[in-house]
């Protein structure tokens, strides 16, 4: 997804929702006022009738006449362009002076200067603009010139401030460090990196300033600071109108509704803009309710893995499919998935990104929002089936018997609340135990995931956690029930070698200690082998091979799961050759062929391949493979790897 | 080629001494690997390198000289997370383009233009068009046109923080592959970062473990990782996946 296409589509839809819609059609009938009016109307503006002075409403001059017997709704409508482009350089002198000031610190490179111009912008912005406008309307004198300069000034220190924190929030970005590191200077990189970011936020608040700034405009004009007779724009309309209120009102209300409506305009606009940009970011599965469609009733088939006797069975997943709502028609990332985990078993599942780890995950604990569509044969948690739509009873068997830890535990707890609090609302929420029974467990269960002192630790925000800990906190928060399965999904990634180690040995130990059933999801194949029984190794949302993991260096059938093997060095490889790599790209669930997903990858890819999708089926050692020819020539796979061919 | 030579630097974040006096040397021509865990002031120290922050004491020199505190310098970074150190309103080339020293060869634009294929050829994307926004390469691609971003500066030494640990595994080697394969052709010195051992020993011939924001231990990479003296090296060379299978 390139960033124009979807800016484009992001401003398209700003105009098809009904806000945005009114708000366009207002803006553009203002602004052709502005442009047709003085053209249209002047004349009968300026026609004078010292017959019918200060005239009342009538069918011939709708809002009555002026104190010369000039039309006034005339005067409304050719007035519009005048204050449109006053309102129209005061705004981009706000910008520009705060552009300027907004990046200054930036260009002063974070210095004492720098700290002085945000200091004063912050001082600035904190000041009533509209007493700036006047203080600045007495230092330029009365007139046009000053009040644009006043009102523009008087604005500046909001496009300053804005400005400040976007460009400071750019500046941390890598490819501006990259570009700073690259010797380019500061300047340039404003222009080229930074200032084009701020295209949407600057276009949606100078809407919605151009909006303020003729209201502040009015005002001025109104108090006879502004627009100068004989010129006049609709503040001064105002002012006039309101010296023969009494005799005729409409002669004031008149203009007044015209900044009201323009005013309106600009505003509802840049509302609708914001909106419409904003929106577009909110997209991926948050919403924790899940999204299930029945299945039809499951068939009394035997459950696959090892004949084990399946009351020993944690969960049991048959044929699972995940879709969603495309653009161009339905994407279904994971395309039937069977597997099934026991008690006491640590389950791996590995593949690279994007090839349905996480829904698979995320459709199993039933975490997936609205927008995606899950289907499965049988998806059962302890013999319940999470199918069905979810009851009380339900509820509380998802949240006690089954525990989910997230790749990123910053993400996963609220900064704002203490971490206790967070493990204890778990107990009393699900588990009927009273606030102190439940921070009893809270402490108990970080003690059980070795934080030290945890008695004390509770009392802590999750950023007072070093990135450990907290992994070791949520594992202890799904620890809070009695869990029968633990599904964590890369717990280990975002953590170095070390504490790597110990969450590992963790999960271990929490597995050993109380029978519990562990899925363990990981794009590295060494993480899965240090800590599971058996191997789920996905591509492209199905799973190619199923193997025990002793036999992954040695036996693996599939020529990507040997591949995957094959590419991550460790403290055995040959230095003295070169990796081997898997050339091309994974396929997504847009591109996804009709024979084996790998084929385009795999050195024995043939013709059947390429048509028929492989199945997958029992092999002699007791797993599961989907190839056409599973184990076939290894060393076509494991040698030679050519760097060139990766980039296809 | 010139020697990239740490002495006693260190930095201090407020209070917090992030690199306590470390004294390091990249001689011309080779790959240092630094290694130790996250928070132990890794990439504090690769940061001090480039000038995005000053050390607070101590000095960087390069090839005996002062780093240049203003303007270009002869030192690029190639960060670790390649969809974020790449501009996505950028067209790879121009992001090429920026990092070239203004000389004869970079003074036309059709200079320019050709300077940037022989890049993206160097870097194993010589089909891959100039104008590409990076949005459109996948996570190895784009690592791939950092490095060649970083070559064209023409540095005399590389720092290269964590730059596979984003990547899948399935890119990672030839990411890895590239690396040894610039250093063996372009004779570059490297200084690369990395909390992962495996990957460490494969591309660079010495290695520095940093912990708590010193040098603990230096040496060539079959000493060290081989005959770890320090007890912080052993414990780290424990710890690597795969060590201990179940
Ligand atoms: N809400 C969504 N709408 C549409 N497609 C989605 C959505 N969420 C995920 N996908 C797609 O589903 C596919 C599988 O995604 P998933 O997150 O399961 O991958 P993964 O194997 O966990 O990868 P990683 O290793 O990067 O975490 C991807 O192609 C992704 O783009
Ligand atoms: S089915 Fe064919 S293309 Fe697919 S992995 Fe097996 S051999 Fe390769
Ligand atoms: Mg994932």
């Amino acid at each position: 997804m390139s960033a124009p296409t979807s800016r484009a589509r992001a401003w398209r839809g700003v105009l098809t929702t009904p806000l945005g819609a009114t708000a366009a059609v207002l803006l553009a009938l203002v602004l052709a006022v502005a442009v047709l009016g003085p053209v249209l109307w002047t004349q009968s503006a300026d026609a004078v009738d010292t017959g019918n002075i200060l005239g009342a409403p009538s069918g011939e001059h709708w809002a009555g006449t002026d104190n010369l017997g000039r039309d006034i709704v005339a005067r409304v409508l050719v007035a519009g362009r005048l204050s449109i482009l006053l309102a129209f350089a005061a705004i981009g002198i706000a910008i520009g002076v705060g552009l300027l000031l907004g990046s200054a610190p930036f260009l002063l490179g974070n210095g004492r200067a720098a700290r002085l111009v945000s200091a004063g912008v912050n001082v600035a912005v904190a000041f009533p603009g509209l007493l700036l406008a006047l203080f600045f309307a007495v230092v330029f004198g009365v007139g046009a010139t000053g009040a644009v300069l006043a009102i523009g000034l008087a604005g500046a220190p909001t496009f300053a401030r804005l400005t400040q924190t976007l460009v400071a929030g750019l500046a941390g970005r890598e490819y501006v460090a990259a570009a700073r590191v690259a010797g380019v200077g500061r300047l340039r990189i404003l222009v080229r990196h930074v200032l084009p970011n701020l295209r949407e936020p600057l276009v949606v608040n100078a809407t919605i300033g151009a909006g303020s700034s003729l209201l502040a405009f009015a005002g001025l004009s109104f108090l006879g600071l502004g627009v100068q007779s004989p010129s006049y724009d609709w503040g001064r309309l105002l002012y006039d109108g309101v010296g023969s209120l009494y005799v005729n009102p409409a002669a004031a209300l008149a203009p007044g509704l015209a900044v009201l409506v323009a005013g309106l305009a600009f505003n509802l606009f840049g509302e609708a803009v914001a909106k419409g940009l904003g929106v577009t970011e909110l997209t991926g599965p948050r919403v924790r309710r899940p999204a299930t469609k029945a299945a039809p009733e499951p068939d009394e088939q035997r459950d696959h893995s090892e004949g084990r006797p399946s009351a020993d069975v944690v969960l049991e997943v048959r044929d699972l499919k995940v879709s969603f709502a495309g653009r161009d028609g339905q994407l279904r990332p994971v395309r039937g998935v069977s597997f099934s985990v026991h008690r006491g078993e640590a389950l791996g599942v590995v593949g690279e990104s994007g090839s349905g780890k996480s829904l698979t995950a995320l459709a199993v604990t039933r975490l997936l929002g609205d927008d995606a569509t899950v289907e499965a044969e049988r998806l059962r948690l302890l013999g319940q089936d999470l199918l069905a739509e979810a009851t009380p009873a339900q509820r509380r068997l998802l949240g006690t018997s089954l525990a989910m830890v997230f790749q990123d535990p910053m993400s996963s707890f609220n900064p704002t609340r203490r971490i206790g609090r967070q493990l204890a609302e778990v107990g009393t929420e699900h588990q009927g135990m009273t606030r102190a029974e439940a921070m009893a467990r809270a402490v108990d269960r970080l003690d059980a995931v070795r934080v030290s002192d945890a008695a004390d630790r509770v009392r802590q925000y999750p950023h007072e956690f070093s990135g450990g800990m907290r992994q070791r906190a949520m594992i202890g928060m799904g620890l809070m029930g009695s869990p029968s399965l633990i599904v964590a999904d890369e717990p280990t990634t975002a953590l170095d070698v070390t504490v790597q180690q110990q969450v590992l040995d963790l999960l271990s130990a929490i597995r050993d200690a109380d029978d519990l059933a562990l899925v363990l999801i990981s794009h590295d194949v060494t993480v899965v082998g240090e800590v599971c029984d058996r191997v789920l190794v996905m591509y492209a949302g199905r799973i190619v091979e199923d193997l025990a993991t002793a036999d992954l260096a040695t036996a693996a059938q599939h020529p990507y799961t040997r591949a995957l093997v094959a590419a991550v060095p460790d403290m055995a490889t040959d230095v003295s050759e070169p990796l081997a790599t898997i050339p091309g790209r994974p396929v997504g669930p847009a591109d996804t062929p009709a024979g084996c997903a790998y084929a385009d990858r795999c050195p024995l890819a043939d013709v059947r391949c390429r048509s028929e999708e492989p199945p997958l089926e029992r092999t002699a050692a007791g797993g599961r493979v989907a190839c056409w020819h599973p184990g076939g020539e290894p060393d076509v796979v494991l040698a030679g790897p050519d760097l060139r061919r990766v980039e296809r | 080629m010139s020697e990239l030579r740490f002495e006693d630097v260190s930095v201090r974040y407020g209070r917090h001494t992030a690199v306590d006096a470390v004294s390091l040397t990249v001689p011309p021509g080779t790959v240092v690997g630094l290694v130790g865990e996250s928070g132990s002031g890794k990439s504090t120290l690769a940061r001090a390198t480039v000038g995005l922050v000053e050390p607070t004491s101590g000095t960087i020199t390069l090839g005996g000289a002062p780093l240049p505190r203003r303007g270009r310098r002869p030192l690029q970074m190639v960060f670790q997370d390649p969809y974020s150190s790449l501009d996505p309103r950028m067209s790879i080339g121009s992001s090429i383009a920026e990092a070239m020293p203004r000389d004869e060869t970079t003074a036309t634009r059709q200079g320019r233009r050709e300077e940037v294929r022989r890049l993206l050829e160097l870097v194993h994307l010589g089909s891959t068009s100039p104008d590409a926004r990076p949005g459109k390469l996948s996570g190895g691609q784009r690592q791939r046109v950092a490095l060649a971003r970083a070559l064209a500066g023409r540095p005399d030494v590389i720092i290269a923080d964590e730059i596979t640990s984003a990547l899948d595994v399935s890119i990672q080697g030839a990411v890895l592959n590239l690396v040894r394969e610039l250093q063996q052709e372009l004779g570059l010195s490297m200084l690369f970062i990395s909390h992962n051992l495996a990957v460490v020993r494969y591309v660079a011939s010495r290695v520095a473990v940093m912990r708590a924001g010193r040098i603990v231990e230096e040496g060539t990479t079959a000493t060290v990782l081989g005959q770890p003296e320090h007890p912080y090296t052993r414990e780290l060379l424990d710890a690597v996946p795969g060590r201990n299978p179940r």
